[in-house]
Parts: structure tokens; sequence; C-alpha cells
């Protein structure tokens, strides 16, 4: 059974369309990456799906409950934690979990047992009395966490959770997010970072308020099927890349870091005749080879495709 | 319930380490009461009089002696000539002149009208009006008791002014106080602290928990009620311990009256939050719903009866005017609360329209 299932979710503020049309499932203990520019329509997918904003068409379940219908129901099932640290500052770390604790409904002995787990899995005993504000970025982000989950959902939605926090406690706070799911948790990401990305099971590329593409990470990448990419190293990128935008084997070029990646409608094995060519106009190529297509090449194409369409 | 505990619990833990909050919702209070109630005094005392006796009788003796014995006046200089009236006047070593003229006694001895000359510097209009009402007061007196023939009973005008026997404007003044410092503290307190959970993000993370908007706000409002209430209550005591105000009701209908308007007041600050998206405009809106409408438009300072229709018509939904007139009922008449019975209903009124009106709002925005 699926965790969370979308069906042509729509939502409309006046003219404009935040979320449009959009259809897909999460199963059981899969971590489902969103992905998109701001805006792209990401957030309020996910406060649609917490019944937090009520779907102008479109019906959602989560849990196996109607968001429509019982958004209370939902939010019994859902764990969430946003971009922001929506820890009261002025709380110490006990507190703000005994707020949740309240605020979940947890009986007295629930709370003492989900508080030591919680503590723990964020690295925070020793810690209980100190005021939220006073703590780093990674703590305060696995506390967020913690406090997310303390009721202990089955399906756990995190918008943006990493902004501004050290690569370090994005490694922990990733490694977390995996025994979760490895216990059956689902969880539903957004993510403005790409090698978060590659952590999910499945993404969704949001454009436009659109689901542009959705499938497992070699799913997605299918869009450059047919369509080699190769990485050009090159002495002058700017103008190597000048010079295959007029070749007609090259569709597309971009710029990544000092290389060159050149998008090809034939076989790869035309690039060494391709690389020759520049070399002809006094360019100094010193690599040539295949590339698999990054999640970011996949993103700057579908977002590309969508807003051609 | 357990949810809405829980979430009091929280505020009040928030508010307790937010010394700033606490200092400014019991402290300002008894600040705004001493400077007020010392500068907002219509009373005038020991003006300047300066005096030209031209009888030296013993009745205009008598008559000078009146003047300083009342309290009101002080004595500052005997004059010789009407240029010196103008120069000491102009110089505002004078605030008024009593000038009584040759014969003065003579004519009172005689059983004729006698008549004094009183020059009272009426540059502030309202202050040089009460000047007169002193004089007027004070000369008939002086007059009733220097007219001694028993043929001559004069008919003696005893006015006996009730509730406040001194006409004192401290104690008309501080229920009116009372009344806009507990409506500051009810109506900024409360917006603020829910506005601020907009701005800081938290607001969005406990609306995902499952409990509704009322419950939270109702978790969130109760400090507030206890906090403003225990201000209130502290800013009574401090007008009775500073400006002798009296308690002539019951304590139990005073309980009664400030919680009833509290609770508008709170409501009010729900509203004024559930509009807001910053503190800025809340604090902004606060001010304009009841700060200045308190101040002006309840009966604080300036008479309702006294104000042109419109904006009469616009007090009426001013909470302030109706608990203006409760507090003084209780405290300075020991009136009962059935006594007060419209004023209450109208409290009552208003209070349910705001929080009504807050909990539509609150419970509009989960759509």
């Amino acid at each position: 059974m699926s965790a969370i299932t979308v069906s042509h979710l729509t939502r409309r503020f006046g003219k404009f369309v935040a979320v449009d049309d959009v259809s897909f499932d999460v199963a059981e203990g899969e971590i489902f990456g969103f992905l998109g520019a701001n805006g792209a329509g990401k957030s309020t997918t996910i406060r649609m799906l917490c019944g937090l904003l009520r779907p102008t068409i479109g019906t959602a379940s989560v849990g196996g409950v109607d968001v429509t219908r019982d958004p209370e129901g939902v939010k019994r099932r859902i764990g969430y934690m946003s971009q922001r640290f929506s820890l009261y500052e002025t709380l110490t770390v006990d507190e703000n979990i005994r707020l949740y604790a309240g605020l979940y409904g947890l009986s007295n002995e629930r709370h003492a047992e989900r508080r030591r787990f919680v503590l723990e899995m964020a690295g925070l005993e020793g810690r209980e009395k100190t005021l939220t504000r006073e703590l780093s970025g990674g703590w305060r982000q696995r506390l967020a966490l913690g406090c997310a989950i303390l009721h202990e959902p089955p399906i756990l939605f995190l918008d943006e959770p990493t902004g501004g926090v050290d690569p370090l406690s994005r490694r922990l706070f990733w490694r977390l997010i995996d025994g979760f799911a490895r216990g059956g948790v689902t969880v539903l990401v957004t993510t403005h970072y790409l090698d978060e990305a590659e952590r999910c099971h499945r993404v969704g590329i949001m454009h436009a308020g659109r689901l542009a593409s959705i499938g497992t990470i070699p799913q997605v990448k299918e869009v450059f099927a047919g369509r080699p990419i190769v990485e050009i190293r090159v002495d002058r990128p700017v103008e190597a890349m000048r010079a295959l935008e007029a070749m007609p084997e090259v569709e597309k070029t971009s710029l990544f870091g000092t290389a060159v990646h050149a998008v090809l409608n034939v076989p790869a094995s035309a690039a060494p005749a391709i690389a020759g060519r520049l070399g002809g106009i006094g360019l100094e190529v010193r690599a040539v080879e295949p590339v698999e297509p990054s999640l970011e090449d996949v993103f700057l194409e579908v977002v590309e495709r969508a807003s051609a369409s | 319930m357990r949810k809405s505990l829980a979430v009091g619990r929280k505020e009040l833990r928030q508010i307790w380490r937010d010394r700033r909050t606490l200092v400014i919702v019991l402290f300002v209070p008894v600040f705004l009461l001493v400077l007020y109630g010392y500068a907002l005094n219509f009373d005038i005392r020991d003006i300047a009089l300066g005096v030209q006796d031209r009888d030296g009788s013993v009745e205009s003796r008598a008559l000078v002696s009146a003047f300083v014995r009342s309290g009101y006046f002080k004595f500052v200089s005997r004059l010789d000539g009407e240029g010196e009236i103008e120069q000491l006047m102009d110089r505002g070593t004078l605030r008024a002149a009593l000038v009584i003229p040759e014969q003065y006694g003579e004519r009172f001895r005689t059983g004729h009208a006698a008549s004094v000359q009183v020059i009272v510097n009426g540059d502030n209009a309202s202050t040089g009006a009460t000047i007169v009402g002193y004089v007027t007061r004070i000369v008939r007196e002086a007059a009733a008791g220097v007219t001694r023939s028993p043929l001559a009973v004069p008919v003696r005008v005893e006015p006996r002014i009730w509730y406040n026997p001194e006409l004192r404007s401290t104690l008309f003044l501080v229920p009116g106080l009372i009344a806009f410092i507990a409506m500051i503290v009810g109506v900024t307190s409360t917006a603020l602290s829910i506005v601020r959970e907009k701005e800081t993000g938290t607001m969005e993370q406990v609306r995902m928990a499952p409990i509704g908007s009322v419950s939270f706000v109702i978790g969130k409002t109760i400090p507030y009620l206890f906090l403003s209430f225990a201000s209130s209550i502290f800013i009574v005591f401090m007008s009775m311990a500073l400006f002798d105000l009296p308690m002539r009701g019951s304590w139990w209908a005073l309980v009664a009256a400030i919680v009833l308007f509290l609770a508008g007041a709170l409501g009010t600050g729900l509203l004024i939050s559930t509009i807001a998206e910053t503190q800025l405009i809340a604090f902004m809106m606060g001010l304009l719903l009841t700060f200045l409408p308190t101040f002006i438009l309840s009966g604080f300072i300036f008479p309702i009866s006294s104000m042109p229709w419109a904006l009469q018509v616009i007090t009426l939904a001013v909470p302030a005017r109706y608990f203006l007139v409760v507090l003084r009922g209780i405290v300075l008449k020991g009136a009962t609360l059935p006594a007060l019975a419209t004023p209450i209903l109208a409290l009552v009124i208003y209070a349910v329209i705001v929080l009504g009106l807050a909990s539509i709002r609150l419970a509009r925005r989960h759509g």
C-alpha cells in the first residue's frame, strides 16, 4: 500500500496556480525527494499533504487518510520539519520536547521514553537545560527532527531540512533519515542540494506548479537517452562552448566548473572527431570523455523542456 | 484541553525567560500611572495672588485671609497701583489680583452691596475659568460670613459634591488611567506574542501538530489574561497608595469587571494578530485601535457629553467607555453590579463580538 497517494492535486491562489494537476505515489519506507526552484510549488504541495491547506481540486491521502476530509487525522500520522528551525529559541531543549509531547498528547511514560530516544539520536544528552538559541545549527536541526518524530509518525515531511547547516551535520542528518526509512518510515523531502537528492529512492522535479519529471535517479536520467554527454577539458572553455554550439552534432553545452559538457545528438563515438575540430581552431583540448548525466544536468534539462512546452 | 495547557505552560516559561516583556508588562503601567497621575492634575493650587487693599478695614482683611486660607491662593505681594498689577502680571509673578475698593467695609456695615475686582490671567482659558470659579466661591462665602444681620439672612447655596467631595480631579482620572493601562497591556501583549510566532515560523510548526487553532490560541492567551490581570490589580493598589483612591464597592465586583474588560482587550489583541503579519504592524494597529480611542473617546479626559454627536456615536464602540463607568461606579460610589447592568452588558457584548470574530478568522485560516 502507498503511504502517500496524490491525484490531480491543484491549488490556486486567486488567478495564480501554485500547484497544477500533480499526481504521484510514495511507497511505504521510501525516501521521496522533491526538487524544484523556489516558488515551483513544493512547499504548497507539502502544506496540502499536511492538512494545512485545502486543495482547490484533486485529492490526496496520507497514511490512508484523506487530507481534505480529516486534516487533523493526517496531522496525527505525520511529522513535519520545516526549512526554518521553528523551535522556540527561548525554551530549553527539554522544554521544547515537553511542548511537542503535550501537543501530540503523549502520556508521561511515553514522553520519558521518547525524550531519551530523541536526546540520544540528536546527541543532546547533557544539554537538556541549554536554551535552544544557544545550540549550533546542526544540533538545532536534529532537535527539530527529534520534535517532529516524537510521536513516532509513520510519515515524515522535511521541507528543506538542511538549509544553513554545515556539511558534517548534513551527512549526520541524512544518516538518521536513512535509518528511519529502513525502519519503515516514509520520508518526503524537498531540497535544493542535488547531492542530497541523489540519496533519495525516487525524485520528482517540479517546475511552475507542475510535476515535470518523476522516477528513480536512473529513470529521470533517461531524459538524456540516446543523447550522450561528453565532458571536454580545454584551455579556453568559453570559446570552446561557442565553437561547439555551432556544430550540428552538438545539441547544447553548459559549463561545469572548468570543463564543458556538450550534449550530442549522435553516438558518443563521434566525440574524438569533435575534439579534433576544436584543436583545429587553435584550442588546446586536454581530455574528452563521455560522462553520465548528473542530476544537475537532468534538472536543468527537465526545467528547460517544461518551460519550452 | 491538555494541549492548550501545554501551550500555556510553554508561554509562561517564555514570558518568565523574557524578563524584558515581564518588566514592561508589570512596571511600565506603574510608570505611566505615576507620570499621568501627577501630570494630569486639573486642580490648581497656590495661585500667585497680588492684593491691593484700598480699604484696610476689618472686613477687607477678612476677605484677603479667606483667599489665603482657601489653599488655592498664595499671597505674593501687596500692590499699590494699577500699573504694578499689569507689570507683575506680564512678568508672570501674578496669576490673579484682588482689588478691594475704598469703603468696602463701610458699605457692608450699612447694608449696601459691595463689589471687589478680581483680575485673572486668562492666557490659559481652562485655568482662568477654574480660578474664576474659586474666586466666586470664596467671595460668596466670605460675604455670607460678614453679613451677620439677623434680618438679612441671605439664602445660601450649599453645594455638596458627592463621591469626590474635594472635587479632586485625580480621583476622576485614576480609573481612566487604570482602564487605559489595562487596555494597552492586554491588547499589545496578546497581539505581539502571536504575531511573533508567525514571524519566527514557530506558528507554522505548531499548526502541523494535531491542535486546533482555537485550542492553540486559548493556551496562548490565558497566561496573558493572568498577566494583565495582575498588572491591573497592581495599578489599582498603586493608585490607592499614591493617590488615595478609595474602594467603596466590593472587591469581587471589581475583579469581575476587570476580567470582563480584559477579555475584550485580549479579544481585540487576537483579532489584530489574525490581520497583522509583522510585530510592527500589530503594534501600530494596537496603538490606533486602542490607545487613542481609550485616551480620547472614553470619557477618560474629555467628557463624552460635550463631544459632537458623530464622535459620541463612535464612543459607543469603545469598551473603555463602559469600563470607566463601571470602575468609577464601584470604586468611587460603591455601586453594586446590578446598578451597573447596562455598561456591564455593553462590555459583555464587546467581548463576545471581538472573541467571536477572532475565532472565526482563526478557524478560516485552515481553509
